[in-house]
């Protein structure tokens, strides 16, 4: 309990120790380079990254480099950020450094995996976008709820009777119908969880597996009852791929965030929208005060419960909207329980992110690399299963929980029923 | 029926103190979530039956009637799932041929076969709710648990069964014991909430079966990703001839029961975790070592699940594929809070879903309907118990005199 508050450190404020501690994990981050990567590459080796994605009108050449050299200069430049560190340390921006020194370790990981061949970053980084989306989305669903103090593990299920939804009335009536019945269906279901987390002061986990349960019932039984039998109520099509006039024609860069549907576009529109929205208006620091101190903000004359209500509503449809992504942004089709735990790696994005769409939004994508790169691995010949790969994203979120490097702060009312006295 | 009216208007009578009683009392919500769960399962079976939207378009009671019939049909087929056809029994015990009984009673003992792993993992999610921890990760320590238990009954060979079923009985508990040590530790050490990374490791259990199903435990005979079968040596004996899968994991699960409920109630430590439960700041005032209680805890919740995959596999599929998953641990929160955290209402409740199950079971194979519809009836009645309010307000009772407890897990830990 006293930790939680210790934490609390909104200014950026970085302790001795976390300095050195981040310091030492640099130096082992480059270590690794060496001892993995380094050791086990013979000088004159060309690694190969193809920069055009596969079906791109963008041509960009291919980028040819020496392992090798490309390895030591990765190598050098992790050490003298180690020791910048562990010296004068980078203060607030330790995070950012200890980003960019993953960001070596991957390269170099992908440099060394693909030394003698080729390997098509873009296409990876495309996917990555892709995937990234539903991650992204569910997490900004997780942290409107979490932010006005509701925690909200029913994101899972959301998205998956909005897949199913979308699926079904998006083959009766059309794909935008199955759009805005997939967002009632996560605003229904954001109704439910609120009504019992709020009103009727359930335990929010347990409200939250309620939901998962009965989603998963529902959308099996459904499926398995008419959508099997009957083809023509699965089959809604898919929104088209619409490229960015101008952005999209960047060499590289285009063709990997600029032309996808209108999922990925919406994604960022709504990551521009939620950040501002909470951290620059009225209505978010409300929102926010809610979930940190519920009793001080009804002291203030905000309506804790509604303001509540409208945050798990609003997160419920936003829920509802990255459910529909599976089948209208993706897939096509609905089969049983399709999300297959993406809900909670969402979850996870959000805790990743510290409740900060920005945040989430970088994890979203982090993880969406992990996904896209698991389908690579066999390409790349390295000793690693991409079952481990795909763990990741549950294990880094474990380690962030626990403080080991740099702690993620909660909302602190988070999970609490308020009770006005 | 006249008689009980009366005697109810003019209070202070034995039957209306009773009714009194009765009506406020926990136990009747939780009789009536499940009676109302089972009714809206019923209404959604017959909502999702064609042919009475066909009937809609000439007449009304003609639909009603096929709704009715609908339903009708489909707990009537759960009901012979999960208890047998008492036609066959009582014609079997007739006969007095001692394979037709066995026969005619395998869907009861079926039954409890399925509620064998909802014991277990109904009790580990229990001592974590007595305690104030909320172990939602049951699932990924069933998971480890089968697969440390298939790995032992695979890989260690030439042992008498005596030893050899017990032994990867308790290395499946184990597993799912370092499943929920884990979390525990963390929430102890760090504060970090235990929902999340029980989940977290859920998902690692998963993909660690995965890898471990196509690699090192896959069996290199077959063309699926599924185990080798194990030992004959470490099987969970059978009690009954084929098809008759009723085994003694039924006994070990009561026996836990048994323990879970000594282990609470009956002694110093258990007093120690449930008061570290009740109120984490009186038992930190009391001297109570609250980090340690809830590592313990979790190690045991994570080993109880880990004995609820273990005993599947050696009991009764006897082999491992990546298909294992099984809801169990989803539906063992449901079970916690139905029993009320008590290890006979875990028992009892167990019994109930564990019947659900297997008449699911047998319903989607006589009566095609998906066996889905028992997770909606139960996400229903965790749904009604867990806000005794809506079960209150649709039939009227009256409020209990006790405010209800309300579930609460604990914000201590992170003392370190």
């Amino acid at each position: 309990m006293t930790t939680q508050t210790m934490t609390k450190s909104a200014t950026g404020y970085i302790s001795p120790t976390r300095e050195r501690v981040m310091g030492v994990l640099f130096l082992i981050i480059a270590a690794a380079i060496w001892v993995f990567f380094i050791r086990n590459t013979t000088p004159g080796v060309e690694t190969t990254f193809g920069m055009t994605p596969g079906g791109s009108q963008v041509q960009t050449p291919d980028w040819v480099f020496e392992t090798y050299t490309a390895l030591n200069i990765l190598l050098f430049l992790s050490i003298a950020l180690a020791v910048y560190q562990l010296v004068r340390g980078f203060k607030r921006y330790t995070n950012i450094v200890l980003g960019v020194i993953s960001g070596f370790f991957i390269f170099a990981f992908l440099a060394w995996g693909a030394s003698g061949l080729s390997l098509n970053l873009s296409g990876l980084l495309r996917v990555m976008v892709i995937r990234s989306v539903p991650l992204t989305l569910g997490a900004f669903s997780g942290i409107l709820c979490e932010r006005s103090g509701v925690f909200n593990i029913a994101i899972e299920g959301m998205m998956l009777t909005a897949a199913f939804c979308a699926a079904l009335f998006g083959s009766l009536v059309n794909i935008w119908f199955g759009l805005l019945t997939a967002m009632i269906s996560g605003l229904v279901l954001g109704g439910v969880l609120a009504v019992l987390a709020i009103k009727y002061k359930v335990n929010q986990i347990i409200a939250g597996t309620v939901i998962n349960i009965f989603a998963t019932g529902l959308t099996s039984f459904l499926s398995a009852k008419f959508l099997q039998k009957y083809q023509y109520l699965n089959n809604p099509g898919r929104f088209p791929t619409w490229d960015v006039p101008g952005l999209s024609q960047i060499p590289f860069i285009g063709p990997i965030f600029f032309s996808h549907n209108l999922f990925v576009y919406a994604m960022y529109i709504l990551l521009i929208v939620l950040t501002v929205a909470l951290f620059y208006t009225r209505w978010g620091l409300r929102l926010r005060s809610v979930g940190e101190h519920p009793k001080a903000a009804d002291t203030l004359g905000i309506q804790v419960n509604r303001t509540r209500y409208m945050a798990v509503l609003l997160g419920g449809t936003m829920a509802g909207f990255a459910g529909a992504y599976f089948i209208l942004g993706s897939v096509g089709r609905f089969d049983e329980v399709l999300t297959a735990g993406r809900g909670f790696i969402a979850l996870a994005a959000m805790i990743f992110g510290n409740w900060n769409p920005f945040g989430a939004f970088g994890a979203g994508l982090l993880f969406g690399f992990a996904d896209s790169l698991a389908g690579k691995l066999t390409i790349l010949r390295v000793p690693i299963h991409n079952k481990f790969l795909e763990m990741a994203p549950y294990i880094v979120t474990m380690i962030v929980l626990a403080g080991i490097i740099g702690r993620g702060q909660p909302p602190a009312a988070g999970g609490q029923p308020y009770e006005k006295e | 029926m006249k008689i009980e009216k009366a005697k109810a208007q003019t209070p202070q009578k034995p039957l209306a103190v009773f009714l009194d009683e009765i009506t406020r009392s926990p136990m009747m919500v939780n009789i009536l979530a499940i009676i109302t769960g089972l009714f809206l399962g019923g209404v959604i079976a017959a909502l999702t039956t064609e042919n009475v939207y066909a009937a809609l378009k000439s007449s009304l009671g003609e639909s009603l009637k096929l709704a009715l019939q609908a339903a009708w049909n489909t707990y009537k087929a759960l009901f012979l799932g999960a208890f047998g056809d008492p036609q066959r029994i009582v014609s079997a015990l007739q006969s007095g041929d001692l394979n037709a009984i066995n026969r005619a009673l395998s869907p009861f003992a079926e039954s409890l076969v399925q509620a064998t792993p909802y014991i277990f993992a109904g009790l580990a999610v229990a001592l974590g709710f007595r305690v104030g921890l909320f172990n939602i990760g049951a699932e990924g320590q069933i998971f480890v648990g089968a697969l440390a238990a298939v790995w032992a009954g695979v890989f260690i060979k030439g042992l008498p069964p005596i030893i050899h079923a017990p032994l990867a009985l308790l290395i499946g508990g184990l597993g799912g014991a370092i499943w929920g040590l884990i979390p525990g530790w963390l929430k102890a050490k760090t504060g970090a909430h235990e929902v999340i990374n029980t989940i977290m490791m859920n998902y690692i259990a998963f993909r660690l079966s995965e890898y471990l199903l196509t690699g090192v435990l896959r069996d290199p005979a077959k063309t699926t990703p599924i185990s080798a079968p194990i030992e004959r040596s470490a099987w969970i004996p059978r009690l009954f001839p084929d098809p008759n899968r009723f085994h003694a994991g039924f006994f070990i699960a009561l026996f836990m029961a048994l323990l879970v409920y000594i282990l609470l109630f009956k002694t110093t430590w258990g007093f120690e975790l449930r008061t570290v439960g009740a109120n984490p700041s009186a038992a930190r005032y009391a001297g109570m070592n609250i980090v340690r209680s809830m590592v313990i805890t979790m190690a045991l919740s994570g080993g109880l699940a880990g004995l609820a995959g273990a005993n599947e596999v050696l009991g009764v599929n006897r082999n491992l594929g990546v298909a294992f998953s099984s809801g169990y641990g989803f539906d063992s929160i449901a079970l916690a809070l139905l029993g009320n955290s008590h290890p006979l209402g875990v028992v009892l409740a167990s019994l109930l879903f564990g019947f659900l199950r297997n008449g699911a079971i047998q319903m989607q194979l006589t009566a095609g309907i998906p066996i889905d519809i028992i997770s909606i009836i139960q996400a229903m009645i965790l749904a009604f118990i867990a806000a005794p309010a809506i079960i209150r307000t649709i039939y009227r009772l009256k409020p209990p005199k006790e405010p209800e407890i309300r579930l609460q897990t604990s914000s201590a830990g992170g003392s370190s």
